[in-house]
Parts: C-alpha cells; sequence; structure tokens
C-alpha cells in the first residue's frame, strides 16, 4: 500500500512541476497574506514589524464595532447586494428564456453581439459614462427631460438615488452577459420535452414555465449561492469611483471604508480586523445559503 | 380549433419578445452611440443638447487636446506591455496547472484542490496582501502589474475542465506506451489540441488586465508607470481638468472642452476592444460553457 504511493507520488513529479509556478505565486501573494491577519489581533507599528507589535486580542474588532461608521458601513453594504441580487438574478433568467425562443437566427446573433458589448467596458469608463450621461446639467438624460420641459435631478448628488444607479446600471452592463450561462443551460435540453409539449398543445409561454424553468433551476441555484456568498464582498472599484461627498452616507460601503482607514489614514490594524471580519462574514453565509440549498433542493456548490 | 388558439398566443408571445428585445438594443446600443458622436461635435452643440442622432459640425478638439497630453501615450503604451506580457504570464502560469489537474493519475489530487481553492473564499485583504507585495520589493514595479497576482483558479478550472473533456484518455496511454514522457505529451499534444481554450483563457486574461486599474492604485505611484485606466479616473472621475484653470467665459468654454476630452477618452481606451470583441465573441462564449460543465 504505502510502496504503490510512493511510485504514485513519483510519476506524480512531472505534473507536480507544472503545478509548480501557479503554486508558488498562490502560496506567496495569497497564504503569505493569510499569516499577516494576525496584524489584526495586534496594534501595529511599522518600526517594530508585524512579529513584535504587541497583541491587543480583540480590541480592533470593538473599536470598529462600536464606532458610528460600522451599522452605516454594514447597511449600505447589504442594501446594495441585496438589491443587486434581488433585480440581477431573475433578469438574466428571464432574457436566456426569450432569447431562447427567438427562431430568427440572423436578430437572434445580433441581439446577442450587443447586449453582451458593454460587459467588455471596464469600470473605470463606465462610471465616466455614468456621470457624464447623469450630469445634470448637461448629460443626456438632463437634455432629453428638457426636451419635455422637465429639469434633471442631480443623481449623483443624492443619496436616496446612489442605490438605484448602482443597480440599474450594473444590469444595463451585465445583463446580457449573465445570461449566458442560462442559454448553455437551456440549449442541452433534450428536444423530444419541447415535441411532446407541442403534441400535447403547448403554448410557448406553458413550454418555458413547465420545461425551461425547472430543468434550469439547478444552474440557478448554483449561481445563487455563489452571488450570496460574496452578500457583504460587494466590488470595490464601482462603488469607490461612484463615490462622492454628496452621496457618501449611502455610499460607504465595508470594502471602500477598509481602503480609506488602512491606506489613507494608515491604521493598519483596525482596516485588517475589519476585513477579516468581512471574510468570516462571508465564508459564514455561504456555508449557511450552501447548506439550506442542499437540504431543500438538492443541489450546492460543494 | 385549439390548435388555432395556440398558435395565436404563441405569435403574441413572439411580437412581445421581439418589442423587448428591440427596446434592449436600443438601450444599450443609443448611449454608447452617443457618446462616439458627441466625441466627434462642437463642444458648444453638445452642451446646449443639440447632438442626437449624428455629429454636429465636425469637430475634433476633444481629440486634439487629449492627444497634446504626454501622459495619454505613456500609460497607452504601459497598458499595451502590461495586457500582453501579463496574458503570456498568464497563459504560463494557469495552462499547465489545469493540464496537471485534469490528469486522473495526479497523486494527492485532493489536497492540492483544496490548495487552489481556499484562496477563491478567503484572502488576507488589503494591507496583508500590501504588505507581501512590498517586502517582495515589487513597489512601484513593472512587475506587479503581471506577475504576483496572474494566477486564477477560475480560469485553471476552465483549462482543466477542457482537457478532461476534450483529451482521450488513450491518446495519453498510448504516448506513454510509445514512451513519451508527460512534458512532451503536454507540449507535443495537449497544447496543439486545446487552441480553442488557451484563445479563452488568453482573451479573458487581456480583457481583464486592459480594465484592471485597483492593483497600480494600490501598489504605483510612479507615473510613469501609470495604466491608462487611471489616467481615465483623472479624466472621466476626478474631474481634474488638465487644462489648467481659468474664468469667466473662458472657464465655461474649458468646461465644454474637458467634456470633449471625457468622450474622447471614452472612445480610444474602449475602441480596441469593441472592435475586437464581435469577431471574438464565440470565443468568449465557449468559455463560459466550459465553465458551465462543472457545474
Amino acid at each position: 500500500m504505502k510502496k504503490t504511493k510512493v511510485t504514485a507520488i513519483k510519476k506524480s513529479i512531472p505534473l507536480y512541476v507544472l503545478l509548480l509556478p501557479s503554486a508558488i505565486l498562490l502560496f506567496c501573494f495569497a497564504y503569505l497574506p493569510l499569516g499577516g491577519l494576525v496584524i489584526a489581533f495586534k496594534k501595529y507599528s511599522p518600526a517594530l514589524g508585524v512579529i513584535d507589535s504587541p497583541w491587543v486580542g480583540m480590541k480592533n474588532f470593538v473599536q470598529f464595532f462600536k464606532s458610528y461608521q460600522f451599522p452605516i458601513t454594514i447597511k449600505n453594504t447589504l442594501i446594495l447586494s441585496l438589491y443587486g441580487l434581488v433585480v440581477g438574478t431573475p433578469l438574466p433568467v428571464a432574457l436566456a428564456l426569450m432569447c431562447n425562443q427567438m427562431k430568427t437566427k440572423m436578430f437572434k446573433k445580433v441581439f446577442q453581439v450587443i447586449t453582451y458589448l458593454p460587459h467588455f467596458i471596464s469600470t473605470m469608463v463606465m462610471c465616466g459614462l455614468i456621470l457624464i450621461i447623469l450630469s445634470p446639467s448637461n448629460g443626456l438624460i438632463a437634455n432629453i427631460m428638457r426636451l419635455f420641459g422637465q429639469e434633471a435631478p442631480n443623481l449623483m448628488g443624492s443619496a436616496g438615488a446612489f442605490k438605484h444607479v448602482y443597480v440599474w446600471s450594473d444590469i444595463w452592463q451585465h445583463l446580457g452577459w449573465n445570461s449566458i450561462i442560462y442559454l448553455a443551460a437551456l440549449s442541452s435540453i433534450d428536444p423530444t420535452y419541447y415535441e411532446a409539449a407541442t403534441i400535447d398543445g403547448a403554448t410557448t409561454m406553458q413550454k418555458i414555465r413547465y420545461i425551461d424553468l425547472p430543468l434550469i433551476m439547478p444552474t440557478i441555484i448554483v449561481l445563487l449561492v455563489m452571488s450570496a456568498g460574496n452578500i457583504l464582498g460587494i466590488g470595490f472599484e464601482k462603488v469607490f469611483l461612484l463615490q462622492n461627498t454628496l452621496n457618501i452616507t449611502a455610499s460607504e460601503i465595508i470594502s471602500t471604508y477598509v481602503y480609506k482607514i488602512g491606506l489613507q489614514s494608515s491604521q493598519y490594524s483596525l482596516s485588517t480586523a475589519i476585513g477579516l471580519f468581512n471574510t468570516v462574514v462571508n465564508v459564514i453565509i455561504l456555508l449557511i445559503v450552501n447548506f439550506i440549498a442542499k437540504k431543500t433542493t438538492d443541489t450546492s456548490l460543494f | 380549433m385549439k390548435k388555432n388558439k395556440t398558435l395565436s398566443r404563441d405569435a403574441v408571445a413572439n411580437v412581445i419578445f421581439y418589442i423587448i428585445a428591440v427596446i434592449m438594443i436600443i438601450l444599450v446600443v443609443y448611449p454608447l452611440w452617443f457618446v462616439i458622436i458627441a466625441s466627434f461635435s462642437n463642444p458648444a452643440d453638445v452642451a446646449n443638447g443639440e447632438v442626437w442622432l449624428w455629429p454636429k459640425k465636425l469637430d475634433l478638439s476633444g481629440y486634439q487636446e487629449l492627444f497634446k497630453q504626454r501622459m495619454l501615450w505613456t500609460s497607452y503604451r504601459n497598458t499595451i506591455i502590461y495586457t500582453f506580457v501579463g496574458t503570456l504570464i498568464g497563459l504560463a502560469v494557469n495552462i499547465p496547472a489545469g493540464y496537471a489537474m485534469s490528469r486522473k493519475d495526479l497523486a494527492g489530487k485532493k489536497w492540492i484542490n483544496i490548495f487552489y481553492l481556499i484562496p477563491m473564499f478567503v484572502s488576507g485583504g488589503l494591507i496583508p496582501t500590501y504588505f507581501v507585495v512590498k517586502s517582495f520589493g515589487l513597489l512601484n514595479s513593472f512587475w506587479v502589474m503581471v506577475l504576483p497576482f496572474s494566477v486564477s483558479t477560475y480560469n485553471i478550472i476552465v483549462a482543466r475542465t477542457f482537457f478532461k473533456s476534450s483529451l482521450p484518455e488513450t491518446l495519453w496511454e498510448a504516448a506513454q506506451i510509445d514512451g513519451c514522457g508527460t512534458f512532451r505529451y503536454f507540449i507535443q499534444f495537449a497544447l496543439p489540441l486545446s487552441k480553442a481554450v488557451l484563445a479563452v483563457i488568453g482573451l479573458w486574461t487581456a480583457v481583464g488586465l486592459w480594465n484592471s486599474w485597483f492593483n497600480a492604485l494600490i501598489y504605483i505611484q510612479n507615473e510613469n508607470l501609470q495604466p491608462l485606466q487611471l489616467l481615465l479616473r483623472r479624466i472621466l472621475i476626478a474631474n481634474q481638468s488638465l487644462l489648467g484653470a481659468a474664468t469667466g467665459t473662458m472657464a465655461q468654454e474649458l468646461r465644454q472642452l474637458s467634456d470633449m476630452m471625457k468622450y474622447a477618452s471614452i472612445v480610444i481606451s474602449t475602441l480596441p476592444i469593441m472592435c475586437l470583441y464581435p469577431f471574438l465573441q464565440k470565443y468568449f462564449n465557449q468559455g463560459v460553457m466550459i465553465g458551465a460543465v462543472k457545474e
């Protein structure tokens, strides 16, 4: 038994060599930083270094929980990500179901190329686009509203509008792209189901309701579990770029706060503690959602 | 009778689908089209909302101002180099790993899998990662943009799935009997048979690198190493006027001109991807499909 294991390992040596570059990089830039997490429990001072800085236990976490930023950042993060989840899950499914029904090949193709297009715009350009199009003085929206004699609201300067701008611009950019995976699932459905349904006189809507939807449900659930696990981890980039002093009360989220505390005001330990808290909550939510999905629908990530 | 009813209902559903589709096409295309025509129009007409479907009084002042910026050329060149080198490194790192993980006889597969999956869910976060990068002496270096974060577990999984499903086990067995080792097999047989997955992963990596700026924001202070996206940040987001300050009517003109620079910079930074994309769409889609097989 032991001997076969040794020969198996020996035979795998060339494969280990192929794995080596990625393993070394992962070790250095993903695992070593995990070790650096200890400074969340220390009072880090650059003069002493990571190892010699004094331990302070949970003090950094307590400081975050007690700060007035704690409820605000948690609330904003949850609002943006739940809103995104609620709108962003069903719409790509609906789009895929619709696209799957298109009989004109040419039209379908053009439609796909166009709706996938915005996905490739960089976050930076996307945010620039949002800012100039929504500009209340001479943006596209303002100009259209002026045609109807209306004054445009300053959407980027309003805390209440931030979540709508954030979520719907995301939908605009990624809706088409996010539907690809469902289209792939739909294309693998056995055509005999549809033939049988047609013979029984089922309408298009009935086929969607009773064949398509149940058969792509596992895909929907897996993707939902994956995004639920990231509920406190919504992208830093877009929120950070769209943030300004007028909408900050709605746009300060955990990751932007971690950035500001850490790199702008150099409170390394506090910033790391907040980041660690975020990661732990993410993992817990992922495990819980995965467990529920497994119990109730027999579909899960792992 | 019943059949007729079904048919007419289907026709209604179909018409509704097509109407929705056309509306969506307009919603996606028009803002992009508007940016393009605005960038070629007279600044005052754009500001007053008189540009709707076609450029008005062809005017290239936005581009002229933009092209005068020395930083534009530096950062454009940097982004091209980062994208090119970074894509090569990404392929060199992730494809062999994907191949190794696809092999049934890889000893210790379970542990290796776990080693690669953990970083997908937990990370050290901003500050600890910053310290590590700093201790490797990578701050303000060319390499920080292309090397440390080139491993992508997702791409490795896509490659693994592809190799598993498209390289027949018997091919490897036959090669082995003929005395072919793992390395030779990987280079002479596996790679040439997997051009599709190389294209998919290469394209994804390239687009990601072209669009990325976060690492540059954190790790690069040296202006001469900055990528295009960070220059765009100054033009588009920070609203930093690169044109200098002025007062009175001059100020209004300058503001309009800086708006024109915004339109122009969006066009020149996004055009390469937008033009290439329709031809490469096939590969991008394939990637999502291969990734989906695993699930």
